[in-house]
């Protein structure tokens, strides 16, 4: 069964177990994303997940009040202190500055870097694979065959490139990876459309005199959205990688302001000083990478999505 | 077959003007002029004018264009602005490197993508699939270049069984096979083969689920085939996917080795664009950014190609 054809059949399920003729002891159906939102409490890996990007969402935003200490303020004396150190918890980084305190404020730069491009990308793509795939034909066809132009280029290398030329910045890494999924996402979007637009219920819309841009907002956009919603979800990881990894490379976050990519570069050369220090801001990428993708897979099968 | 090539061909040459196109763009995407880096702040407006004309920056972009493209396929890529060598011998010389890091990576990360995949498969919803799926879920999760300073902190740094960076024991840019330079060698190409190797045993995994739960196979153990017979076959059922992915891994894995070459200072394309990147010799940054763009175009054809001669159920037309 394909993607739009689930998403499809059970808001009909929906439909009728909420009909009035629904049996009295029939359950009122929790719709879509009710079933959806029911399936994914169930599964623990996801729930663990999203609780720990709850927390990392909740210390961004809140980190600036509660650092414990300042974490732009340096010593050239307590310089990479050790984890468990009795005034540094975590230790301090190569300028001597706490290391708990700026992995919270790094945090804010991580995820916004690493989630916002997902988001624009999402709104766009979703756009463009829509639009293409509903209205087909030459539109179609000069659409995707320029997105196929960027599906030649492998991600991180567009990244790269595009961070390259346009220069370091905050703003030039998240246009570069806005960029690269674009691309991505309006194929999917493109391919869950195409799937659905021959539809009966398309037909009857057209038939009861809806506009195509109508057509397109009601009927085509509730039915495919799920889909590439979550396919998008599972952008966030690779974002958040590849976000870091820009400004590891020096291409994104520029000093003094903490970033777990950042800091992660100008930690390398205290590899042999203090290892365990060095190696904690890749170790926050990875918790929060992982979260997205394990949160992503529950919300897949949640929502019966087939790979 | 000869026919679906062709087909192939033309289909593909769009899609390689457009990414020529974009990597001409690139140098014009960028900010500020593309001489600043060569041109001493105090020179006069006759040396900047001749400057340009000698570039041909003083002409409209589609005749610069056409100009670049002509002799891009005459294999003229330019000359570096930092080195002022031909941009095509110093990224032919840096992707023969990536291209042996890139390959025992994809080679690692196949064959034990392929082992977990079918070992998860066969026996599904076992300890060893759970196993098998956190590290295809650790494969594609882990910031690679943080996995690659672990390594280091781990077998160079602490143990120090291991080379911490550089291609050989004489620093030299070239890598040959050899003990002294393998041992080089076994540091990025684990931390990169993780990557392949999550997505591989995903797939695979899939795979060979799929095809166990197919009617035929239930026919051949039924006419008393053995469990080594039936695997034979899921393996030839299996095969012309995994190998196309692996394909394109290979392609992902050499466009995308800027950050692993970076952490071990491979003397790679990685290196090289990183070099470009920051001294802004957009020169070489383009040239190298086209020729990977352009190996990952013929990677994917000759891949399509393979995967439609191995696997009589694609149709060729």
């Amino acid at each position: 069964m394909t993607a739009p054809l689930t998403a499809a059949s059970v808001a009909l399920d929906g439909t009728l177990a909420a009909g009035p003729d629904a049996p009295e002891a029939f359950v009122a159906s929790r719709g879509f994303w009710g079933h959806v939102g029911h399936r994914l409490v169930r599964d623990p890996v996801a729930m663990a997940a999203g609780a720990v990007i709850v927390i990392v969402i909740a210390i961004a935003i809140l980190s600036p009040w509660i650092t414990p200490m300042d974490p732009y303020k340096g010593s050239m004396l307590r310089r990479l202190k050790p984890v468990g150190d009795a005034t540094y918890w975590l230790g301090s980084d190569e300028l001597g500055r706490d290391m708990i305190s700026r992995l919270m404020l790094g945090s804010r730069l991580s995820l916004f870097m690493g989630v916002t491009p997902v988001l624009i990308a999402f709104v766009l793509g979703s756009g463009i694979g829509i639009l293409a795939g509903y209205v087909g034909g030459w539109t179609n066809t000069i659409l995707m065959r320029t997105i196929d132009v960027f599906f030649a280029f492998p991600s991180v290398l567009l990244a790269i490139a595009l961070s390259g030329a346009l220069g370091a910045g905050i703003f030039n890494s998240i246009v570069s990876l806005t960029c690269v999924f674009v691309p991505q996402i309006a194929r999917v979007a493109e391919s869950v459309t195409t799937g659905i637009r021959r539809r009966d219920y398309i037909d009857a819309a057209k038939l009861s005199g809806a506009s195509a841009l109508t057509i397109m907002r009601v009927q085509v956009l509730g039915n495919v959205i799920g889909p590439i919603f979550v396919y998008s979800t599972g952008l966030i990881s690779v974002s958040m990688i590849l976000a870091s990894g820009l400004s590891f490379l020096g291409l994104g976050v520029r000093p003094p302001e903490p970033e777990w990519g950042l800091m992660l570069n100008t930690l390398r050369t205290a590899i042999y000083v203090n290892p365990l220090v060095a190696a904690l801001p890749g170790l926050a990428i990875f918790l929060v990478s992982i979260s997205f993708n394990l949160f992503s897979d529950g919300l897949r099968s949640a929502m019966e999505i087939r790979q | 077959m000869l026919l679906y090539i062709l087909k192939r061909l033309v289909t593909v040459t769009p899609v390689a003007f457009g990414v020529s196109v974009v990597c001409f763009l690139l140098v014009h995407l960028a900010p500020g002029d593309p001489l600043s880096a060569v041109l001493p702040a105090d020179a006069t407006q006759a040396t900047i004018d001749e400057m340009r004309a000698s570039y041909g920056f003083d002409k409209p972009l589609p005749v610069q264009y056409a100009i670049w493209l002509w002799h891009v396929l005459h294999g003229d890529l330019g000359v570096s602005i930092a080195t002022g060598r031909p941009v095509a011998q110093e990224v032919g010389r840096a992707v023969v490197n990536s291209l042996i890091l890139a390959s025992v990576a994809t080679l690692i990360g196949f064959t034990f993508g392929v082992l977990f995949g079918f070992v998860a498969g066969y026996h599904r919803n076992s300890i060893l699939d759970r196993v098998a799926s956190a590290l295809s879920v650790f494969g594609v999760s882990v910031p690679h270049y943080w996995l690659g300073m672990v390594l280091v902190i781990v077998f160079s740094a602490t143990l120090g069984w291991l080379p911490p960076t550089g291609a050989g024991p004489d620093g030299s840019g070239n890598w040959r096979p050899d003990f002294e330079h393998l041992r080089y060698i076994i540091l990025p190409a684990v931390t990169m083969a993780v990557i392949p190797m999550g997505i591989i045993a995903r797939t695979v995994r899939a795979l060979v689920a799929d095809i166990l739960g197919q009617d035929f196979v239930e026919a051949l153990r039924a006419k008393g085939m053995s469990e080594f017979g039936v695997f034979k076959h899921v393996v030839r059922n299996a095969a012309p996917t995994a190998l196309a992915i692996m394909g394109l891994q290979l392609g992902y894995l050499l466009g995308g080795s800027i950050l692993i070459e970076t952490v071990f200072a491979w003397p790679g394309t990685g290196f090289l664009l990183n070099a470009a990147i920051f001294q802004r010799d957009l020169p070489l940054l383009q040239g190298s950014i086209l020729v990977l763009a352009m190996f990952f175009v013929a990677l994917n054809l000759i891949v399509d190609v393979m995967q439609t001669a191995l696997d009589p159920r694609i149709e060729r037309g």
